[in-house]
């Protein structure tokens, strides 16, 4: 253990005025002795001093305090001789006493302050702990990276303008299907597979994206409209390395006058480059949504993922097709818009280098932990 | 799909070298997503051998095997694998003869598995190869016996390399088709993509065969009397006739090997011919065999419990709306999905009857899906066949059973063709460089158009598109806009980010939500997602609104931040509060759910998260905070959710339906769940551990307030899965509400579980959990604060100990104090509970530390010793409170 210690002052007796050699040597030649004199100073004061710088304790020093400069102290004494000194010699005697009492007293105010210093110093190095050793009040907690991921996405479009909308995970299969442009017996709607809730013929359904909350948002706000939906969604996948029947989506629909294709790409490199850094990058290949036409996948390269920089496919994409608008009440021969939908669980897995969706879904506190507060 | 190279190749030409790999590239760019390659996995050497000689060998377990002495090179030339030109082998099979050419895998050779060959000793001699079953070369599921080049109609010299001969060398890469692209689930409409994407020109093999029309009428009636959503089963029903088919023919190696690739077994020369055919030109066919049709055909719906046997040899209840292929005798084919065991193809069938049919997408999707019999056929029908293509195929259908099975081409069959004729849309001028924000330069618009194969008109400057009957997906102008996206490529388009009007950020709600998590997370709670999947058992245990005892009285409600929004009441007195019995509560349960342990939506958090906090401890993880906020499904007595009929898409609905619709959503309010097992603080040094326990709980719900701002008042509660002593009910008070008993809405629960529920979750007896219904606490949350002056006098504080029943609740005591105590008290804080010597028992001994500021100037200690006696009496009046000396 290394702690500092304050080199202690030079302990040097203070030299009063009283010990000049020239002023001694003036009250030596003084015809008559003097009532006062200098050498009875002189002993009070080397004795004060002596005993002042002796003193090794805050309490050892009270008790010279008291013996030196107190009440019954040789130089106290002396000073209450002052009353009888003639007043011929006051002069003299006051100075001798006066210069007496200061040397005493400066002494003890010094000394007081080099003890005071040393015990401090002392004091804090009996107080040294460990630090390594620092016990926690506080529990670690974590978010989860889904969230947090989720929130920084979305940040990155409400920055731009954009609103969040949401919307009911058990949804009815119009808003999940036949306003998305999935006619009831379009082979699309039998790959979905989508989780029913009894009684079937209700119509609802554990929404299979959160394209229903762009169809609700178009249908609630006024035009234009720019939202993104994050939220749960519901397929019947079996757990398993790479699937979850629930998993989390990032959908987005921007309708407005003139809106292209060009919009949709801009968009969509604003955003991985805001989420995954400026290098990042994203192509468009064809592809097909009943809810985009035209329709593309989205696929996102970048440097850093994790197995090296390659174009990782991540989500669909399209310009909203027509029937989605007229779904909504909206003249597509007026409005147009672009919408996207990526997921979340793939996005945490190629950025995190996550191998095992299991991870994701076990609610095993190591694995958010590994996270904390941040994604 | 799958696509074999060597089959793409007859129709566009595949530059020398051309990989699997080149091919998915060059598909995926005009949205042919690459999804494997399939290969057979055999390496060389591996040749034709002729059997010289065997002799059998019995042996001791019974069976005989024959030690072959088979010619694998000419003279005596050296062999493939360096070794002399007769191998002596083992095998041990018995269906071959003396002078049978049969495939030898020579040592070095390897077979899918792999299966590496070697030179090994066994029944007592060195096999020096092994003689090769179809099955073991990857041809096929045929093993009974080995394969006999004879049998497949090949002869070749000896030592010649099998691979090659066989087909073996082939690949095939694998795309996933979209369901908008029925075409490409056919060679022809592939290679038509590989030209687009690389610009080698397409071979039609539609427009490469002479259709004859038949000159004998074959009797076909399309009878649709219930057409689905008005639209008949069968637009197009072509038949064609061979006679004579040699049913002995072996289907040739190089079929063989194709169809083992696009995923197809061999069965029959003819009916493999029927299936190569639709892969080759995507139109499903059938084989009929002729002599055991009675009569003509008939086309027409079932009748209702009409029975029907398919080939699979399984008897089917069929439903109205199926299509069915009917003679005189009955069902001789279930559309589109699968024939009958009637009429099937047989080993002794010389007669065929081909169908070349197409039928209605949405009857053979629904027929498919109800006897749950998705074929090769219904695939291509639900997406949609090209109508033109089914007389090119019928008759390609009898070219090569004229070629390969030695039938002859009869004059007998029938063309129905009532297919519409695709429509002409109208693409105006500039839409395609609107909709992409690309300007297509001079004519890249019309050249794509072509491509494809769509014929094009100009009407006033704008193009009238007519698709060709391959595409019925191009319906409108969207539709065009993309294919000439798509063959121009997307990499094209240009990057141009929109500005989206001002936004008004995050809703109240939003941000609330969020800063609950980051609040939990930062006090040591950890987030987790379950899945909202529970048992009936689970939802009626936590999912309650319990009716509340009310007998507590309200007041307990708490002031401002500096007392953290939440005032805990004592948790101590249980006498006599009931225990809450778990009812059946309305829950919504999943129809097809993955587990059948749990197929109910939740209507409370807890049940996942107990189940979490378990798994977490098996792991070994003793201490356990955790918290998840999520929707739960809560539908009420006595209402149907739902609709029964849903309004059509593409029309925006009408408002009562809108209105029906979202009357028909179960409500879904936003929670969270809290749960928290062993310590809140860990034994460490200088610091002994701290139980988590109910008071972990009430900090849990404390962090939520303070995250919200709202005022979250405890009061003891009655939950059936709580412990009955132990249990808070949550309350947020609402502001400006008329009478006291709308002046609180009950937001959740805290506390701990009933030993007995942790016990069914495998969990530590004492399980602390809170669950608070967040979208009450958002709606009550204070948005408007008003903020109290700071008084800067200095502060009088004073102690007061008072001694009650047991059974008052201590925020109770408090509040009555504060009350008496009037406005010169500005804190008041719980210091001690004491009970023991020097209190009577069933009495308590509650210690408040209190602290009084003026405005204005310094308080007297008589100022502030009166304000602290005014609030002793109110509790003295209240609660019969004496003061403690």
């Amino acid at each position: 253990m290394s702690v500092p210690s304050v080199p202690p002052e030079p302990i040097t007796p203070s030299d009063p005025p009283a010990a000049d050699p020239a002023a001694t040597d003036a009250v030596a030649s003084a015809p008559a002795e003097p009532l006062i004199s200098e050498a009875a100073v002189n002993a009070a004061v080397d004795a004060a001093l002596a005993a002042i710088a002796a003193a090794e304790t805050t309490a050892a020093l009270k008790l010279v305090r008291s013996e030196h400069a107190g009440e019954s102290s040789p130089v106290s004494k002396l000073n209450a001789l002052m009353r009888s000194v003639p007043g011929n010699q006051k002069a003299t005697a006051g100075k001798l006493v006066g210069q007496a009492r200061g040397a005493v007293t400066k002494a003890l105010t010094a000394r007081e302050d080099e003890i005071g210093t040393a015990e401090a110093a002392a004091r804090l190095l009996a107080e040294t702990v460990d630090v390594t050793a620092a016990a926690s009040v506080w529990k670690p907690g974590a978010r989860h990276p889904i969230s947090l991921l989720t929130e920084r996405a979305a940040d990155v479009f409400v920055a731009m303008g954009w609103e969040i909308a949401e919307g009911p995970e058990l949804e009815s299969e119009w808003f999940n299907f036949d306003g998305l442009n999935f006619d009831e017996d379009h082979p699309a709607r039998a790959m979905q597979d989508t989780f029913f809730v009894e009684p079937t013929d209700a119509h609802l359904v554990l929404r299979t994206q959160t394209s229903p909350v762009q169809l609700r948002a178009l249908l609630s706000r006024e035009l234009p409209v720019y939202v993104v939906a994050p939220g749960r969604v519901f397929r019947t996948d079996e757990l398993d390395a790479t699937h979850t029947p629930v998993f989390h989506q990032i959908e987005g629909i921007a309708i407005d006058k003139g809106l292209t294709m060009a919009h949709l790409r801009g968009t969509l490199d604003h955003f991985v480059q805001a989420l995954f850094g400026p290098e990042a990058k994203v192509r468009l290949r064809p592809n097909y949504f009943p809810f985009t036409e035209p329709s593309a996948e989205l696929d996102v390269w970048h440097p850093t993922f994790k197995d090296g920089p390659r174009w990782i496919e991540w989500g669909g994409c399209g310009m909203v097709h027509a029937n989605v608008l007229r779904s909504a009440g909206i003249d597509p021969e007026v409005y147009s818009g672009f919408a996207f939908g990526v997921g979340v669980e793939r996005a945490v897995m190629f950025r995190n280098d996550v191998k095992d969706m299991h991870d994701m879904v076990e609610g095993d506190i190591r694995f958010s932990q590994q996270y904390g507060m941040t994604v | 799909m799958r696509v074999p190279l060597s089959w793409l190749g007859e129709f566009v030409d595949l530059a020398p070298g051309t990989t699997p790999e080149d091919v998915h590239a060059a598909l995926v760019s005009v949205g042919l997503e690459e999804e494997d390659i399939h290969r057979f996995e055999v390496s060389g050497p591996i040749v034709v051998g002729e059997v010289l000689e065997f002799v059998g060998e019995a042996q001791t377990n019974g069976k005989t095997i024959n030690w072959c002495q088979v010619r694998v090179a000419p003279g005596d030339d050296v062999a493939a694998d360096g070794g002399p030109a007769i191998h002596g082998i083992i095998c041990g099979a018995h269906n071959f003869a003396v002078g049978d050419k049969v495939v030898v895998t020579l040592p070095g050779a390897s077979l899918p598995g792999p299966f590496p060959i070697k030179a090994r000793k066994t029944y007592g001699h060195v096999s020096d190869g092994m003689i090769a079953s179809a099955r073991e070369l990857g041809l096929g599921e045929e093993h009974d016996g080995i394969l006999l080049l004879k049998n497949l109609g090949i002869d070749a010299p000896v030592g010649t390399d099998a691979i090659a001969l066989l087909g073996l060398d082939d690949s095939a890469v694998e795309i996933n088709v979209t369901p908008d692209r029925g075409y490409a689930f056919s060679i022809r409409g592939v290679a038509r993509e590989y030209s687009h994407a690389t610009g080698v020109p397409f071979r039609d093999p539609a427009l490469a065969l002479t259709v004859v029309a038949p000159v004998t009428r074959f009797p076909v009636t399309i009878d649709d009397r219930a057409p689905i959503r008005e639209r008949t089963g069968a637009t197009v029903f072509v038949t064609r006739v061979v006679r004579g088919v040699d049913p002995t023919r072996p289907t040739p190696a190089w079929m063989i090997a194709r169809l083992g690739l696009v995923g197809i077994r061999s069965i029959s020369l003819v009916v493999d011919v029927t299936n190569y055919v639709m892969f080759e030109l995507g139109q499903p066919l059938h084989g009929y065999d002729l002599d055991r049709l009675v009569g003509g055909i008939i086309v027409r719906r079932a009748t209702a419990g009409e029975k029907f046997t398919t080939l699979d040899a399984v008897t089917r209840t069929l439903n109205v709306e199926d299509l069915l292929i009917t003679d005189e005798s009955g069902p001789i084919g279930l559309a589109g999905v699968m024939g009958g065991a009637n009429t099937e193809i047989s080993s002794g069938t010389v007669n065929v009857l081909v169908e070349a049919a197409n039928f209605d997408p949405v009857s053979i999707a629904r027929s498919a899906r109800r006897h749950k019999l998705p074929s090769e056929a219904s695939k291509r029908f639900e997406r949609g066949v090209d109508p033109h293509v089914a007389a090119v195929a019928a008759a390609r259908v009898v070219q090569l059973l004229v070629d390969l099975a030695g039938g002859v081409a009869d004059d007998l069959g029938s063309v129905y063709d009532k297919a519409p004729a695709p429509q002409p849309i109208l693409l105006p001028t500039g839409f395609v460089s609107g909709l992409i924000g690309l300007n297509y330069a001079g004519d890249e618009v019309r050249d794509a158009l072509v491509q494809i194969g769509t014929s094009l008109v100009e009407v006033d400057g704008d193009l009238q598109v007519t698709p060709p009957s391959w595409r019925p997906d191009l319906t409108d102008k969207w539709t065009l806009a993309e294919e000439v996206a798509r063959i121009v490529g997307y990499d094209r388009i240009p990057s141009v980010l929109p500005v989206a009007p001002p936004g008004r950020g995050l809703t109240r709600a939003q941000t609330l939500r969020r800063t609950v998590a980051q609040t939990l997370a930062a006090t040591g709670h950890t987030e987790v997602l379950t899945y909202p999947f529970v048992s009936e058992q689970a939802n009626n245990l936590f999912g309650v609104a319990v009716a509340t005892a009310g007998a507590v009285s309200a007041g307990a409600v708490s002031a401002g931040a500096a007392d953290a929004g939440v005032s805990v009441a004592d948790a101590g007195a249980a006498s006599a509060v009931p225990v809450a019995v778990p009812v059946a509560v309305p829950q919504m349960k999943v129809a097809n759910a993955l587990d059948g342990e749990a197929p109910f939506l939740r209507t409370s958090m807890l049940p996942g998260l107990l189940q979490i906090a378990h798994r977490n401890r098996s792991r070994g993880l003793v201490d356990v905070a955790i918290y998840e906020q999520g929707l739960v499904f809560r539908p009420e007595v006595g209402v149907t959710y739902g609709t029964a009929v849903l309004p059509a898409g593409a029309a925006r609905p009408s408002a009562e339906a809108e209105a029906a619709l979202n009357a028909g959503i179960v409500p879904q309010p936003l929670l969270v769940g809290v749960v928290l097992v062993g310590n809140d603080v860990r034994h460490q040094p200088g610091l002994p551990a701290v139980a988590a326990g109910w008071q972990s709980a009430l900090a849990a719900v404390q962090q939520v307030a303070l995250a919200t701002g709202a005022r979250i008042a405890v009061r003891q509660g009655v939950h059936p899965a709580m412990h009955p002593g132990r249990t808070a009910e949550l309350f947020v008070a609402v502001p400006g509400a008329a009478t006291a008993s709308a002046g609180t809405v009950s937001v959740g629960f805290a506390g701990e579980l009933l030993p007995a529920v942790a016990d069914d979750y495998d969990l530590p007896a004492v399980v602390a959990v809170a669950e608070i219904n967040l979208g009450l606490v958002f709606a009550q949350a204070d948005g408007d604060l008003t903020v109290t002056p700071i008084r800067t006098m200095p502060a009088a504080t004073q102690d007061v100990s008072l001694v009650v029943s047991a059974s008052v609740a201590a925020a109770a005591l408090r509040a009555a104090v504060a009350e008496g105590a009037g406005d010169l008290l500005e804190s008041i804080e719980l210091v001690d509970d004491y009970r023991g010597a020097g209190v009577e028992p069933g009495q308590k001994s509650l210690t408040l530390a209190l602290r009084f500021r003026g405005t204005e100037r310094t308080l007297t200690a008589a100022e502030a010793s009166a304000a602290r006696l005014a609030g002793v009496a109110v509790a003295a009046e209240r609660f019969g409170a004496a003061l403690r000396e």
